[in-house]
């Protein structure tokens, strides 16, 4: 099995690469990216802050990361966002990276279920926490119309 | 000046295609946003930067996530003409179809509003507003935190 690293498949994924979402660590269940805050992601010209949309994609991505059994190839099966729900705890300060940290806590032969924390100074103080849980094994190529 | 005020100024203090054109994040995403009667009316143009998976090809979820919430804050904006920026307290998100390389349009229902949170509906669809490919519900906060 030739499958590519985790930092590879990352910048592969175009709305991951336009967003400047990094990867700090993957290991087994567990994996964690971190985001700049950028002049195109601000949700509040006001203040500065990020806005939440991007703090959502940075969640689901990362969540998707750890949902895929090890066993299985990128190339055969894709996962699919089942649901995803995010609570908002507060607005991040723009003058820090965000961090987001999730572990798979269970799969079973379909669902994988996954938990996320999006924090910046420490995962214990978050701005933003979700559950998400995918499909997976899901077909990854076009569809009829 | 802060944003609102500046809408509210300019004399329209429901002007949500003027606001979402201040949004730096909004812009990114290239999201639009129409007026049909009372209710607002996103679309978001198919981009190469939105892609989440390039097999399919499919539009991030993330981004799919971000669309939703921000269709439902701008029709609370709507039709409160909020003094302020109605803050996500929480979304969940439901992914139902593939989101494909095509223009993908987004309504939102404000189902209940209270004095401090708004309950909100939002979906997303493509070819035909009777096939969904995404939902969602959400909080939203009106009041100071």
């Amino acid at each position: 099995m030739t499958d590519i690293d985790p930092q590879e498949h990352l910048s592969q994924i175009p709305h991951a690469a336009a967003l400047g979402l990094e990867l700090i660590s993957h290991a087994g269940d567990t994996c964690e990216t971190r985001i700049r805050n950028a002049a195109h992601l601000v949700g509040d010209p006001d203040t500065g802050v990020i806005h939440g949309g991007a703090i959502t994609a940075m969640l689901d991505n990362v969540s998707g990361m750890v949902a895929r059994p090890e066993h299985m190839p990128r190339e055969k099966a894709a996962i699919a966002t089942l649901d995803l729900r995010i609570d908002y705890m507060g607005a991040a300060d723009p003058s820090k990276d965000i961090h987001a940290r999730a572990h798979c806590f269970k799969r079973t032969r379909n669902v994988a279920f996954v938990r996320a924390v999006a924090y910046q100074d420490s995962p214990d103080d978050p701005i933003a926490t979700s559950t998400a849980t995918f499909m997976l094994g899901t077909r990854n190529e076009p569809g009829k119309p | 000046m802060k944003l609102l005020d500046e809408m509210h100024a300019r004399g329209d203090g429901r002007d949500v295609v003027w606001l979402l054109q201040q949004i730096p994040y909004a812009r990114f995403l290239g999201l639009q946003v129409e007026l049909v009667g009372e209710e607002v009316m996103t679309v978001l143009p198919f981009a190469e930067h939105l892609v989440g998976n390039t097999n399919l090809p499919a539009v991030h979820g993330g981004a799919v996530g971000a669309v939703l919430e921000i269709t439902a804050q701008l029709q609370l904006i709507h039709d409160t003409a909020s003094e302020r920026l109605p803050k996500t307290i929480d979304v969940s998100i439901d992914y139902l179809r593939s989101v494909g390389p095509k223009t993908t349009y987004g309504r939102a229902i404000v189902t209940r509003r209270g004095r401090r949170v708004a309950n909100v509906r939002a979906e997303l669809w493509q070819d035909s507003r009777d096939k969904p490919v995404a939902a969602a519900h959400g909080h939203f906060l009106l009041a100071p935190l």
